[in-house]
């Protein structure tokens, strides 16, 4: 068991050894070395952040051509440490009449929420707990994070907070719908609902058979860390900030934290459902190249969130919910059954043959959905009343009422 | 079940962080309240009312379509993970199962539940 091979099994050998030799007993052992993975895993992945954030504003600043943070540092990569300092001592406000425990409680169940996904990611080969219900276990706690948000604009004392805090739950469980159904393909796939073993099964990557369960799920995920452009919960031109409107210093900075490493993470689960996770040439002899092939995925899938923020406008409440409810969830519905009855009928081509045979049906069901999004779209268009004609009022005018029948009216 | 400690462990860590910065932020930041700061930011403007106030009915509509989708959909997560070693008639069952929330989401649709008004 090398290092090179093993490596967090070595060090994990070597401190067991460590501290059986203290004499603690086998049981405590094990705890205590639950407790340090987990406590080194959980600061990685929150300091983590620190590096997102800088990420974020360099791409957002090219999108708009601008430079984005340069000042401090090489690249500026040492401003959100400026930052983060700032920040430290800065003053918390609690707003009058604020409900105070959950006031303070909001931001730690949001964030928290999003660190908890971590315990089940598979990082590497053989590293990252292996629970049998990982696949639902991320969908439950996905959703500590709008809790979170619920309970800070509750508690907030703010219209525009307690505005955005709805709005935030009636996004949440629309998209919950799609992404709950995009997640079961994979499942399917792969015949397991852990992590672990959907990453092994993956011979070919999921995005390759199920390219449209793919840009379901991703979409109803950008949707539900409210990233824009389903940013409905932080609309900064109708409520304001929404649900972190009243908070300051480090509690605001939680909310912060919090958001970045979502969208990293469910960058980082899309790479581990579809892109193959820490699979890659060598992976399985280096566990430590499948790290950085399953951080490389997720910064892919991360840049298209932060690419989609760059370029989209925000939609309405109502476009938002009818896209969840009546264009993903049908969707979603009818490639479940899809895939579940092609699957059955080529379980024994191999493990080409049946991605193809699933592209193959992705994309027919994909162009039946374009060509059905084209004719409603020519049908609205037909719907729409005329402007602007030349030497025409450029409104259509609403039919007048008919003299007579007034005049009966006024009679009677 | 060793896992299962670990989540535990894992858990109790990620309550833990944040509140441990939330803590430092209430600590190494001055504290000076005064009524203006504290007062409720609308803008400028003087707050009107109640915050906790009745909300539209819509949203309360959503709801309940998502409490029966999420409920039912978790019952499809047994059948999909084991998916490869069922019959046909399991596959069948199945989708009649889907079929039957496909129709649950039309009558949702029919009845306007779907629309925001």
């Amino acid at each position: 068991m090398g290092i090179l091979s093993q490596p967090v099994g070595a060090i994990a050998e070597w401190l067991r050894n460590l501290l059986l030799g203290w004499g603690l007993s086998p049981g405590l052992t094990t705890v205590l070395l639950y407790l340090i993975g987990a406590g080194v895993l959980a600061t990685l992945v929150q300091t983590w952040v620190i590096f997102l954030i800088w990420y974020e504003r360099k791409i957002i600043g090219r999108f708009q051509d601008r430079l984005g943070p340069n000042r401090v540092g090489p690249y500026g990569l040492l401003q959100p440490f400026a930052d983060f300092i700032k920040i430290m001592t800065k003053e918390v406000i609690i707003p009058e009449g604020a409900d105070k425990p959950i006031y303070i409680l909001g931001p730690i169940v949001m964030d928290a929420g999003v660190l908890m996904l971590w315990a089940v990611i598979p990082l590497m080969p053989m590293v990252g707990m292996d629970i049998n219900v990982a696949a639902l276990y991320t969908i439950a706690v996905g959703a500590f994070a709008t809790l979170g948000i619920l309970m800070s604009g509750w508690a907030s004392n703010n219209k525009f907070a307690l505005v955005s805090a709805i709005r935030t739950v009636a996004q949440m469980i629309s998209y919950e719908v799609p992404t709950v159904l995009a997640l079961l393909v994979p499942v399917l796939l792969a015949g397991t609902m852990s992590l672990q073993g959907i990453v092994e099964a993956q011979h070919v990557w999921y995005i390759v058979a199920a390219p449209l369960a793919f840009l379901i799920y991703f979409i109803s995920s950008v949707a539900e860390v409210g990233r824009t452009p389903f940013d409905l919960l932080e609309a900064e031109s109708e409520i304001v900030a929404g649900f972190h409107i009243e908070y300051s210093g480090m509690v605001f900075a939680i909310f912060y934290v919090g958001d970045f490493l979502h969208a990293f993470t469910i960058g980082a689960l899309a790479a581990v459902l579809f892109l193959g996770g820490w699979r890659g040439p060598g992976a399985e002899a280096f566990p430590l190249l499948g790290l950085l092939y399953l951080w490389i995925k997720a910064f892919a899938v991360y840049f298209l969130v932060v690419w989609a923020r760059g370029s989209l406008p925000r939609v309405r409440i109502d476009q938002m919910m009818n896209f969840s409810w009546k264009f993903l969830t049908p969707l979603a519905l009818v490639l479940l059954v899809l895939t579940a009855v092609l699957d059955y009928f080529v379980a024994g081509w191999g493990a080409w043959g049946q991605a193809l045979s699933h592209l193959v049906m992705n994309l027919v069901v994909g162009w039946l959905v374009l060509r059905y999004l084209q004719a409603w779209e020519k049908a609205r268009a037909a719907r729409r009343p005329v402007v602007a004609q030349p030497g025409q009022y450029p409104v259509a005018r609403p039919p007048r009422p008919a003299v007579a029948e007034t005049s009966t009216e006024a009679a009677s | 079940m060793d896992s299962w400690i670990y989540i535990g462990i894992f858990v109790a860590l990620s309550f833990f962080f944040p509140a441990l910065l939330a803590v430092l932020g209430w600590f190494l930041g001055p504290r000076r309240p005064n009524p203006v700061k504290q007062d409720t930011y609308e803008c400028g403007l003087e707050t009107v009312g109640e915050t906790w106030v009745q909300f539209k009915i819509q949203y309360y509509l959503f709801a309940l379509v998502f409490l029966i989708f999420d409920v039912e959909l978790v019952f499809l997560y047994p059948w999909a993970v084991a998916y490869h070693k069922l019959p046909l008639y399991g596959v069948i069952e199945g989708v009649i199962f889907v079929v039957m929330l496909a129709a649950a989401l039309v009558y949702a649709w029919r009845k306007g539940a779907l629309e925001w008004a």
